[in-house]
């Protein structure tokens, strides 16, 4: 029987947060799925031949070139979020210009790459852009990873674009009518009064985004960039296809990713509650 | 339709624009499987995820609290780790672990084949987002409502498949469809474990016959013609089942 408010009419309400989070993982949390894969791995470990290193010592010598590509994995997930966030800002100003034509190119645009495949897209940077740019007698090398921070920093910018978009409609207008009232100019109104307020409301879903991005990084493998996963798959052919190291190598990849993205969704959680309208 | 082939044949001809998959039978052949394998997968995984997300939330309401909190992981494991990282384990990891069955031509081939990881994978990942996408809808409906049920002795399922869920599915339509749309975007990734659907069969055509940019174009425009039309369609569906009086 549930007994909660007696005072609520009975229609419809909009959905509203949970009040209290009833399940958080903790360090132990840890400790447990990690006796778990050890515990699991007994199997395999016992049938093997006493001549080969177990599968920990396998990884425990791997781990080390495996984190240098995890740490490739966040510089392009950062650089690509940077450059995302500079110019889908700029399209989704773009998309509440004043002029028509502003305004639909920037909305095509937005809508184009928002509705393409993270995947293709990185294709598309992959393939297209040259391996290297010639201006006059100076030419600029354009390695693989450039390559792939361009192809994903182009879905961020549609989404950081609508992110934009969605911030400043969200504001009341009478700010805007205020500010006008004040006799502020647009530009003024703009970077002084909408947009301060509306850094607060993006800030959530930007950071959505970067873990999204994050999690994204990896399709930079297929492409042949030398982030985490490539690492791997090459860490596991090295050690001669052995079938019992795939578990225990593809669970530290989703570890490590874990790690990093977890404490980012739990910080974006508190941080909507914080921002929250209370009505 | 010939016609229309010729005219594939003459601009490549006459303006070195390649397109295969109009002129050429073969690649035609491909690329059209490749769109239904699209099709098929994104459609067999929405159907997936959506049960997945139903039941999943039907869980987290659990009174039992290791259900809940198993709910919780699964949800929290899904959303936190690369989707292109999960296919792989299920594909690679899990895969080999499975025995293998003799196909008709007495070689050994795993009983699971990729289509089947790519779909079981998909819909896991999707189904953790509809998870949480159903249970914001759940607690949209009033306490009363569910009151007024049990008062007619209606059992815990009864309330949840006849009362509940058909207003929560109203409330939570829009962030489903957000869901599903990226759904269909992440079937791409079946590629990496070489599923024919269509990016692979593009990525044939290409290398055959060295035509990158007319075959990156299609495939652009292609995607954002059939993730338009899933956007239009459920919009309209939307609207239809809108309630009067209730959301913007």
């Amino acid at each position: 029987m549930k007994q909660k408010n007696n005072n609520v009419l009975p229609v419809m309400m909009a959905p509203r947060n949970r009040q209290t989070d009833p399940f958080r993982l903790k360090a132990w949390h840890g400790v447990v799925l990690a006796s778990i894969v050890v515990l699991a791995s007994i199997p395999a470990f016992a049938a093997e031949e006493p001549t080969r290193a177990s599968m920990f010592e396998v990884l425990v010598r791997w781990m080390p070139l495996l984190l240098q590509g995890f740490v490739f994995n966040v510089v392009i997930s950062i650089s690509a979020m940077a450059v995302g966030t500079i110019t889908g800002a700029a399209l989704g100003l773009g998309q509440i210009s004043l002029n028509g034509w502003v305004r639909k190119f920037a909305w095509i645009t937005t809508q184009f790459f928002r509705n393409a495949p993270w995947l293709v897209l990185l294709f598309f940077a992959m393939f297209l852009l040259p391996f290297e740019i010639k201006i006059g007698s100076l030419i600029i090398p354009l390695p693989d990873w450039l390559k792939a921070i361009f192809g994903l920093s182009l879905p961020v910018m549609a989404n950081v674009s609508e992110i934009v978009r969605g911030g400043v409609i969200s504001l009341p207008s009478g700010q805007w009518e205020a500010a006008e009232s004040l006799a502020f100019s647009r530009t003024q109104v703009l970077w002084r009064i909408i947009l301060p307020q509306c850094v607060k409301r993006m800030l959530p879903p930007w950071m959505n985004l970067y873990s999204i991005l994050t999690m994204a990084t990896v399709l930079a493998s297929i492409v042949g960039v030398s982030e985490m996963m490539t690492l791997t798959g090459q860490a596991l052919a090295a050690e001669g296809g052995r079938t019992d190291l795939l578990i225990p190598f593809y669970s530290f990849v989703l570890l490590m990713f874990f790690i990093y993205c977890y404490p980012i969704a739990r910080w974006t959680i508190r941080l909507e509650k914080k921002f929250a309208v209370i009505n | 339709m010939e016609a229309f082939y010729e005219w594939a044949r003459v601009l490549y001809d006459s303006t070195g624009i390649n397109l295969p998959f109009i002129y050429d039978s073969y690649d035609r052949g491909r690329m059209i499987d490749g769109f239904f394998t699209t099709v098929k997968l994104s459609v067999i995984c929405l159907f997936f995820s959506v049960i997945i997300g139903i039941i999943g939330a039907w869980l987290q309401n659990s009174p039992l609290k290791w259900t809940r909190r198993i709910v919780n992981g699964y949800i929290q494991l899904f959303r936190n780790t690369p989707p292109l990282v999960q296919l792989y384990f299920f594909y690679f990891a899990i895969g080999t672990l499975l025995p293998k069955v003799t196909n008709d031509y007495g070689g050994q081939e795993p009983i699971l084949g990729g289509f089947t990881w790519a779909v079981i994978s998909l819909s896991f990942f999707a189904g953790a987002y509809n998870v949480e996408i159903f249970r914001s809808g759940i607690e949209a409906v009033p306490d009363s409502t569910i009151e007024a049920a049990e008062a007619l002795g209606f059992t815990r399922l009864h309330i949840y498949k006849d009362i509940t869920l058909p207003l929560a599915f109203r409330v939570v339509l829009p962030a489903l469809n957000n869901n599903l749309v990226n759904l269909v975007k992440t079937t791409t990734l079946a590629y990496a474990i070489a599923v024919p659907e269509m990016l692979y069969e593009a990525n044939q055509i290409w290398s055959d016959n060295v035509n990158v940019t007319e075959m990156m174009i299609f495939m652009l425009l292609t995607y954002f013609v059939l993730v338009g039309i899933l956007v239009w369609g459920m919009n309209r569906w939307e609207r239809a089942l809108k309630i009067p009086g209730f959301g913007a």
